[in-house]
């Protein structure tokens, strides 16, 4: 029910707007359909499945503006909706920033959807998961881990003609690997729109071997180091950083974009030159929607070009405010690196620090960036090339400017939580203290 | 991650899932007799199915939001949620399916679909669930004590409050200015095969603002966020009483009234004084913590690492575990902090987030203590977990936050007892030589096991030989949290007890957000590690 085809969401949506009477009217309908399983202790604690579909109406008088949703398709439901976003508008106040709607655009045929994923059932689900406890079982460890797949469409249609389409699919595993005695964890975290790609046995085998690997930490002093970032921890810093490409925040002067004495940082040197990022939702690796909510065409975006800022993202009422073409952020996102794999990056390293992951990230100063998070599962020290042996967890406190600044070294972007990320070499990263948390 | 829900940020502005309803919709429950009548269909059919156990939770949520900026309206909302979930016990396994098509026939259908998930799932059980008994209550009710319901303030009431703010900040010189009204109503029902009937109302509401001033030249930018708590309370709260407030210190603190526009003029003269406000020097320093800042301490280093499932292994992979480990429980002497250190779990206090008669397994709530006088006492447990402890019943900290989430453990308010001596926060001031008093929550991170974290506020005065001698920036502490306790050497008294709070705890996969309180009065930690976290970038 809830995952309807392109002819049957745009049937809705002509339906729903035919009852409206205000100027100008938008309307979204988006659903979901998927299952989860979640287990702890070397057994499954909880499962669920879950189907959800709802409709938005937006209407407008002049610059007044009501929304309403439903999750009810009857007919009568339906121009219920539509009269009570038109009494809302009636009842709310101007908003200067209205943009009236698009007109009919052009759209790229999306990537994101998988037909085998999308059919995945609880049996499907409890086989991968028994393949991750095969492992750990066989290892001595206890997991605890989470699998969830989803299928989704979102669609959008206004007065002015314009409709858009998109049906897309996840399926997510990620695993956290114990030891009996607490002393190793390890960890994996990945996702993918196709399920053949999702191998959990695979996966689970690298979370056993970073709990063994891990177990014993020494304590080594904080201070600056030489670290090596797999795609993983690379990604949590860069998301972060990612929100700040938005002209708005930093022509207001409260972003790291903005300049000083006035304006933004968009044609600077802001990073290293080896720093290119771009985003690409036709990017096989990483595809993303074509559209976004405005229904502006999501297409291929430079955002950094040999470290210097190329773009920034404009709202449609912030690009009219300052005379250039809106564009939009796109989630597909890459940064470009080598053809090293991560070995050939430790191999390459006389003295520094391999961080599987980071956690509990918090912007700790907006003007600089400067983030705070400590390592997790599977900090490891190299010397001479070699894995030596496995350390403490440390707190951080570095900027990801300062560190795509200090860039030695990229490897081969994997896909990893914000987008294709390679694994970096980066000099001087800030260590502050240590943790005993494994 | 990626191509997801780009169509849906049409509606994004909106905070909440569900659909928009009107105010007069919001305020009609749903009839008590039909709710019964629902109920007992799921229970029925996950009985027929071969279900040991089975509960039903039938939700309404109401959300209401009112956002602003400068001179305009952003959004308003008002939105419902409504629909069932429903947990079964089979084989010894749990199972869960959720619907918002009410009929008997979908609701059956719901309660099959959990019935066959759990039978599914028993065989990668390593051992049943053990479930902690429960009397049935019967047919109860229980109500969040608020004076005026935030829903039934007229709309228009609300945005002048908030536009006022705005014209406060803008006269204080402020360049942006966002304010924001949250108000929410539970109303659940909560039915099981034990005999419970339990409908509830539950209501919560957070006012709150940012003011921002730039300095353009020096390519500089400072904020304050408002002072407020989010309450377990009606409208009232935001009613200022002269009787609920704190003077004398370098800021009007606020008990159970709160006086937003007072507050607002306050910061936006902080604001200045952080821009001009000299950076810290690190080293060792006396921390005196207002409750607006220490309430989320107390979350993150005792309220996270007291939970059993964490202890456990349940969030292993997301949450993490604990560094309080069960042998630390056992032992009766370990040393989490200080002799001043006591706190309780507790689940009734008036006013907080965290009060309800019945959590959402129909077990009737409680208080107790977590620490006492500085040794670690105790947990927070639900029923499948209870019998680790050896307790004979739950605590009743189980919570889901939606109808189609699962329930599971979350923290109920922990919060540290008030001093049994008579004491000021001005009093305290007095006696520090070098040190720093902070007001207000800003950056927050802690490890996977709760050791290490790192705080700082939104407003962080120099305390010098007993005196407040002119504001730090780039203040941010450090410490092991155990240290950290054990370094408490002094509270107010009950007097300066205060609330703080978050309306968005998260924890679980798929992640669910819960609202929980944390009471504390100004209290002092002496030598604790602060660094300077200014950096340039270019």
């Amino acid at each position: 029910m809830a995952i309807l085809s392109k002819e049957e969401a745009q049937a809705i949506l002509k339906k729903v707007l035919s009852y409206a009477k205000a100027d100008a009217c938008e309307v979204s309908l988006n659903g979901s359909d998927g299952g989860n399983i979640r287990y702890a202790r070397n057994a499954v604690s909880t499962a669920g499945q879950i189907d959800v579909m709802s409709l938005g109406v937006s209407a407008t008088f002049g610059k007044k503006t009501g929304t309403a949703t439903i999750n009810e398709f009857d007919d009568a439901s339906l121009q219920k909706v539509v009269k009570r976003a038109e009494e809302l508008a009636m009842l709310a106040p101007e908003n200067p920033e209205y943009m009236p709607p698009l007109g009919p655009q052009t759209f790229a045929e999306s990537l994101t959807f998988n037909a085998k994923t999308a059919a995945m059932s609880p049996d499907t689900r409890a086989d991968m998961v028994a393949k991750s406890l095969s492992v750990s079982k066989a290892a001595d460890l206890e997991a605890a881990g989470f699998l969830e797949n989803t299928t989704r469409f979102n669609s959008i249609m206004n007065s002015k003609g314009l409709f858009a389409y998109n049906k897309s699919t996840n399926v997510s595993f990620s695993v956290t690997m114990r030891n009996k005695q607490g002393t190793g964890s390890g960890y994996v975290d990945q996702d993918f729109n196709n399920l053949d790609k999702m191998d959990t046995l695979a996966l689970s085998k690298i979370a056993a071997s970073k709990a063994n690997g891990s177990a014993g930490a020494k304590a080594i002093e904080p201070g600056k180091y030489t670290v090596i970032l797999e795609p993983l921890a690379a990604s949590d810093m860069l998301g972060n950083m990612f929100r700040g490409f938005d002209a708005r925040s930093a022509d207001e002067g409260r972003s790291f974009m903005s300049k000083k004495g006035g304006g933004t940082r968009l044609g600077e040197q802001l990073f290293s030159e080896n720093v290119n990022i771009y985003s690409d939702p036709l990017n096989p690796e990483v595809p993303g929607s074509t559209w976004n909510g405005d229904g502006l065409p999501v297409t291929k975006t430079q955002w950094v070009q040999n470290g210097v800022v190329k773009n920034l993202s404009y709202s449609r009422y912030w690009a009219s405010q300052k005379n250039v073409q809106p564009l939009p952020f796109s989630r597909s996102l890459v940064m470009e690196g080598g053809t090293q794999s991560l070995e050939d990056l430790i191999k390459s390293t006389e003295k520094g620090i391999l961080v599987t992951r980071f956690w509990y990230i918090r912007m700790v100063d907006p003007q600089t960036l400067l983030l705070t998070g400590l390592t997790r599962d599977g900090t490891f020290y190299i010397e001479n090339g070699e894995i030596k042996f496995p350390i403490k967890n440390f707190r951080f406190n570095e900027s990801p400017v300062i560190m795509l600044n200090n860039v030695e070294a990229l490897g081969k972007p994997v896909r990893t939580g914000s987008g294709l990320i390679p694994p970096m070499k980066i000099r001087d990263f800030t260590f502050s203290s240590l943790s005993d948390a494994i | 991650m990626t191509g997801m829900g780009a169509g849906a940020s049409m509606l994004q502005s909106l905070p909440v899932f569900g659909k928009i309803i009107s105010v007069e919709e919001a305020l009609t429950p749903v009839d008590i007799a039909l709710k019964k009548k629902m109920a007992d269909v799921a229970l029925n059919a996950a009985k027929s199915g071969g279900a040991s156990y089975a509960d039903v939770r039938i939700g309404r949520y109401l959300n209401q939001v009112i956002a602003t900026r400068e001179k305009r309206v952003d959004n308003i909302s008002n939105a419902e949620s409504y629909g069932m979930g429903i947990r079964v016990l089979a084989n010894g396994s749990w199972g869960f399916a959720a619907t918002n098509n009410l009929d008997n026939d979908s609701i059956a259908k719901a309660a099959k679909i959990a019935v066959a998930i759990a039978k599914g799932n028993a065989k990668l059980m390593s051992e049943p669930v053990q479930l902690a008994p429960q009397k049935g209550f019967g047919e109860v009710s229980w109500k969040t004590p608020i004076e005026i319901n935030a829903f039934e303030v007229p709309i228009a009431d609300k945005v002048d409050l908030l536009l006022n703010v705005n014209n406060e900040a803008i006269k204080g010189g402020a360049k942006y200015i966002n304010s924001n009204l949250f108000m929410v109503n539970e109303q659940k029902y909560f039915a099981s095969t034990d005999g419970s009937y339990i409908d509830q109302d539950i209501h919560r509401i957070w006012p709150t603002f940012t003011l921002t001033k730039i300095d353009a030249a020096a390519g500089k930018f400072e904020t304050r966020n408002a002072l407020s708590a989010p309450m377990g309370m009606g409208f009232e709260y935001l009613k200022p009483l002269e009787s609920e407030k704190i003077k004398g210190g370098p800021v009007t603190l606020y008990k159970k009234r709160y006086d937003i526009l007072e507050d607002v003029r306050e910061a936006a003269v902080h604001v200045d004084e952080k821009l001009k406000a000299k950076p810290i020097a690190p080293g060792k320093y006396d921390l005196v913590l207002d409750p607006s800042h220490l309430f989320l301490t107390i979350h993150e280093s005792v309220g996270h690492p007291t939970e059993l499932d964490r202890v456990l292994g349940y969030e292993a992979n997301y949450a993490g575990t604990s560094f309080l480990t069960l042998d630390k429980w056992e032992s009766k002497k370990f040393n989490f902090g200080s002799k001043e250190v006591n706190i309780v779990a507790d689940k009734l206090e008036a006013g907080s987030l965290g009060s309800v008669g019945y959590d959402d397994e129909g077990v009737k709530c409680g208080k107790w203590d977590i620490i006492k006088d500085g040794i670690l006492v105790n947990y927070q447990t639900i029923r499948d977990q209870a019998h680790i402890l050896g307790l004979k019943e739950s605590q009743g900290c189980c919570y889901a936050d939606s109808w189609d989430s699962i329930q599971f453990q979350r923290m109920p308010n922990v919060s540290l007892s008030p001093g049994k001596v008579p004491l000021s926060a001005a009093e305290m001031v007095k006696n520090v030589e070098k040190g720093i008093y902070m007001f207000g929550r800003n950056s927050y991170s802690i490890d996977q096991q709760r050791y290490n974290f790192q705080f700082s506020a939104q407003l962080a005065y120099e305390i010098k030989e007993g005196k407040i001698v002119g504001m730090f920036k780039d203040a941010a502490y450090q410490a092991n949290t155990q240290e950290f306790w054990n370094a408490c050497v002094q509270r107010c008294d009950k007097t300066d007890y205060r609330l703080g709070g978050t309306f968005s705890d998260g924890k679980g996969q798929p992640g669910q957000a819960s609202a929980v309180s944390h009471g504390s009065p100004t209290t002092r930690f002496n030598g604790i590690n602060v660094i300077n976290t200014g950096r340039k970038i270019s």
